[in-house]
């Protein structure tokens, strides 16, 4: 998420390298008989050991285009490569092998880039299967974060499958001798029109793998019209597997002679191990060793924490053997953080003026003019991406080369963090990912998988280092710490004339970077330079805040907490003005427009796409809007202790409104009887996936706002495990949840991240809308509250 | 320490402590990593198998509690509710990551088998002790419900 924030981790030369063989037990369902950790990589190619019955088609590699597959051919489209061999191949027997550049963590990406292709190419779908690509620069960007996956691939993605189809008719054309242009692709065969003669793909691969790539010219994307998979509801290319048991995460990855680890790691960040006496630990059947890792120099980037590793011949016997260290910490730099004060001091921070980061007409004039003045604190804790899955990473080492399986949304970042610290080239390491069970931003950071790598090279044997629960929460990346402060003014017909939007945050770049404190434009873009609000005079500003923790990114990043302060605050004006709040949020957003911030101070990069083609629509803003107020039957009486609650919201290019219905019971227990949400995410690939993503996008915001803090005390993380560390469950989700898709073909948004930020701001809304209790402090409920507590008429969190 | 147990039909001999979490001894001995670790504590229901045919949570059993035992795990499990709980699950596809749905599916199963029409409440409480951080809920009440359904 986000990942393009303060890191420079990622891309990196040299060729590629085979991934060594694994026991990769997945077999028996659908289309994916196996799925190889490896792709068939270049050098398979040419010495023609692809082995079996399939013949590997590899386009680029012969004829004129060998020497230099970028010269003509495809090798810059849109969304950069997209040289057919790069991602497929096509063997005898027809089978079709398309290699996902992106990580698999649930978004369904698999599914996705799969659709692209197969439509392009016409592939049958019964006749795909899915290869997970190495990490390697050749593929361009991998980083799975920033809900970017199909926006930056839909056009490259479907370049490689129709030039593959090109190829195939060529094929068929030259063992007819017949005009191309009379042969036509058609579901896994070719036809020739006049004649009705026909090839498989199969039987032509070895021929087309002879031909150039031809170039983008000569490339006919098909009429959007004719799209077979894409756009529409197909089923997920994972499920079967997952309904088996069966499919590879990130813990699951078995090596011969492998060994097993968990790290006591320093409580505090940049803290060390003082002594260690392991005695007992040595003790327990099964641990093999201890090993000693280093402690980190700041900035923290994703270089692992250090600490104490126990080696044993079973994950138990590790996690016995850790609980029988006796460890003496020295809590370095960090040991006075305590989330607490620091909290005060954020909202203090917040709430003297600021650097300005973008100004249109003058608040401080508009606001001392307002007939009404409104201002309100918002405050979001630090939150835990908290994948099912914790971190866990698979190395082996030879003396040479060092390969890991891991399950990371970053395999080059990976690759170039696990070189870093072994000191050798990334060449010689080969990173594969494997499912993700959740990642959420957290498996960005590769830290785990450089823990694996170091420990198999010191004790010369393959080893798994799993986290934790324990581990997950306390030695997180955590979402940053806000505090905010707002401010508005109402003329005398309640209409808004000034808003001021002060936060304060310890930035992500403080992670990669020693020393910064100031928000980056990277994270202002998300949710507060953007503002769309069409007031008069508005003001975005900005404080420092010193980070104590690792801070990193989290399903949406900053617009979690721009979000929730931007929305509630709309909807805390409108209750100043005596106004419907959804009415009064659809005068905020005003005409279609479009907004561009940089006219008012703002350094906005639009989330890196050009702002031309996406730019911010406040015409798309309000019609989600209005969707989601219809669906929900805004306006209908709520029985007792009910409300609705609205927010809407743009990020990763995309647009979602989210009305909650909450009820409230006299004791002060709530509930979610319902959702209603609109997406405006232009073109989308999967309609069922989009649908999926709304669902759990927004419950995972939800569930954030309801329970999700993250606190620290003396430097040290204070939540362990679940319950007192909560999340959503079954009986709190909403029974009734509706999602609408925005028919659309404009280019496509972005899909994972934009259903979380409005999710928070709409509860919180519902639930002034049902008691009058307005809350500006989350998380809604302290570790063991269910209940909202006293709900006295127009009470008000302090 | 060697314990006798059968696993999805088969005889096996664990030679691990008896006080290893089942959880451990099925994932790293008997290589069936479909049974996932959450949690550790029998707080996530990411490890439920059935022992006897009761629904247990793997990380909080001792292998030497389940000696002579039956265990089945998602692999292994079968029968006209497994197969409807699948289907349910691919019709609409439930997981998104996947990771925790073994254990959701193996409790949907031991809810639909004792009690074949659950209601919203049923399934509740049925499978609250199963979390599922990419809150896929919504779908998952819709397929118990389908799975019901298709049950007859």
């Amino acid at each position: 998420m986000a990942r393009d924030i303060g890191s420079s981790m990622g891309s990196d030369g040299g060729p590629e390298m085979e991934a060594g063989p694994l026991s990769w037990r997945q077999d028996g369902n659908a289309a994916f008989t196996e799925i190889p950790l490896a792709r068939v990589t270049r050098r398979d190619v040419l010495a023609g050991i692809a082995a079996g019955t399939g013949f590997a088609f590899a386009l680029s590699l012969t004829g004129r285009a060998r020497a230099d597959q970028t010269a003509g051919g495809l090798g810059d489209v849109r969304g950069g490569d997209a040289t057919p061999s790069l991602f497929i191949s096509i063997e005898r027997d027809g089978t079709v092998k398309l290699t996902c550049h992106r990580s698999e963590m649930g978004q369904q990406t698999w599914t996705a880039m799969a659709q692209i292709m197969a439509d392009e190419l016409e592939a049958e779908w019964s006749r795909i299967q899915i290869v997970q690509a190495i990490g390697h620069p050749k593929y361009g960007d991998q980083n799975t974060d920033g809900s970017r996956s199909v926006r930056r691939n839909l056009t490259r993605l479907r370049y490689a499958g129709a030039g593959m189809r090109r190829m195939l008719e060529t094929a068929a054309a030259n063992r007819w001798g017949v005009p191309a242009e009379e042969c036509t692709a058609e579901l896994h065969r070719v036809v020739h029109g006049p004649s009705g003669r026909t090839f498989g793909y199969g039987e032509l691969a070895a021929d087309a793998a002879g031909l150039d790539v031809p170039d983008k010219d000569a490339v006919q994307l098909k009429d959007r019209s004719d799209w077979r998979y894409i756009g529409k509801d197909v089923a997920s290319l994972t499920v079967p597997d997952i309904v088996v048991g069966k499919g590879t995460f990130g813990i699951d990855v078995q090596v011969p002679d492998m060994v097993y680890a968990v790290i006591a790691r320093p409580p505090v960040v940049f803290g060390s191990v003082k002594s260690v006496k392991d005695e007992k630990a040595l003790e327990v059947p099964g641990v093999l060793r201890t090993v000693r890792l280093d402690s980190p120099e700041p900035p923290a980037v994703f270089k692992p924490l250090g600490g104490v590793a126990v080696i044993a011949d079973n994950t138990w016997s590790a996690l016995q053997g850790r609980e029988a260290l006796e460890i003496e910490w020295e809590a370095g730099p960090n040991g006075d953080y305590d989330s607490d004060a620091f909290r005060e001091q954020l909202l203090e921070t917040a709430r003297k003026p600021g650097q300005v980061r973008r100004s249109r007409g003058d608040v401080q004039k508009a606001l001392d003019a307002a007939a009404k003045r409104v201002s309100a604190d918002y405050y979001v804790p630090h939150l835990s991406q908290a994948p099912m899955e914790p971190p866990a990473a698979t190395a082996r080492w030879d003396g040479d080369k060092c390969e890991v399986w891991a399950c990371v949304q970053a395999p080059q970042a990976t690759r170039s963090a696990v070189a870093g610290a072994l000191d050798v080239d990334p060449e010689k390491v080969i990173v594969t990912p494997t499912w993700l069970g959740g990642a959420f931003g957290r498996k960005s950071k590769p830290d785990f998988a450089v823990e694996a790598a170091l420990l198999a090279r010191e004790i010369g044997k393959p080893v798994k280092v799993t986290w934790s629960r324990e581990d997950d929460l306390k030695h997180g990346y955590f979402h940053s710490v806000s505090g905010q402060h707002m401010e508005g003014g109402l003329d005398d017909e309640g209409r808004c004339t000034a808003f001021l939007h002060r936060t304060v945050f310890p930035p992500i770049p403080s992670t990669f970077q020693k020393g910064v404190t100031e928000p980056s434009w990277g994270e202002l873009r998300l949710g507060a330079s953007d503002n769309p609000f069409i007031v008069p005079n508005l003001q975005l500003e900005t404080g420092p805040a010193e980070a104590k923790v690792r801070i990193g990114w989290l399903r949406s990043v900053a617009n979690v907490y721009h979000a929730f302060a931007i929305q509630s605050f709309a909807a805390e004006l409108a209750a100043a003005a005596g106004r419907d709040q959804k009415d009064f949020l659809l005068e905020l957003i005003g005409p279609p427009r479009i907004v561009d911030p940089r006219e008012e101070g703002a350094e906005y990069d639009n989330y890196g796409d050009p702002f031309e083609e996406y730019p911010i629509d406040t015409g798309r803003l309000a019609n989600v809007t209005k969707m989601a107020a219809e669906m929900a039957g805004w306006g209908r009486t709520m029985g007792s202790g009910g409300g609705l609650g609205i927010a809407a919201h743009r990020s990763f290019l995309a647009y979602v409104a989210t009305v909650v219905e909450v009820k409230v019971d006299d004791e002060g227990r709530l509930s979610i009887p319902g959702v209603w949400s609109a997406i405006d995410a232009g073109t989308v690939v999967n309609t069922r996936h989009v649908e999926a993503q709304m669902e759990g996008g927004c419950l995972y915001g939800l569930s954030n706002a309801l329970y999700g803090e993250i606190t620290a005390k003396n430097g040290a993380i204070q939540q362990e495990n679940f319950p007192s560390w909560r999340i959503m469950k079954m009986s709190e989700a909403p029974r009734n949840f509706e999602v609408k898709i925005m028919e659309s073909d404009a280019p496509p948004c972005g899909v994972g991240e934009p259903p979380t930020p409005p999710a928070a701001p709409a509860l919180t809304n519902a639930i002034y809308a049902a008691t009058g209790k307005r809350i500006r402090r989350l998380p809604v409920f302290g570790p063991n509250a269910d209940s909202l507590g006293s709900l006295s008429s127009g009470s008000e969190q302090s | 320490m060697s314990t006798k147990l059968t696993v999805n039909g088969e005889s096996v001999e664990l030679d691990v402590p008896s006080e290893m979490p089942l959880l451990w001894a099925l994932r790293d001995r008997l290589q069936l990593t479909g049974t996932k670790y959450g949690c550790g504590i029998s707080q996530c229901g990411a490890c439920v198998v059935y022992v006897d045919g009761k629904a247990r949570r793997a990380c909080v059993t001792p292998v030497g509690s389940v000696a002579d035992a039956s265990i089945t795990t998602i692999e292994g499990v079968e029968g006209p509710e497994a197969d409807a709980v699948r289907s349910a699950w691919k019709a609409i596809d439930v997981p998104q990551c996947g990771y925790c749905q073994s254990g959701q599916i193996m409790s949907a199963v031991d809810l639909l088998k004792k009690n074949p029409k659950p209601s919203d409440a049923d399934i509740d409480e049925a499978m609250d002790g199963n979390l599922c951080r990419c809150a896929t809920y919504v779908r998952i009440r819709r397929a118990i419900k389908d799975a019901a359904a298709s049950l007859g």
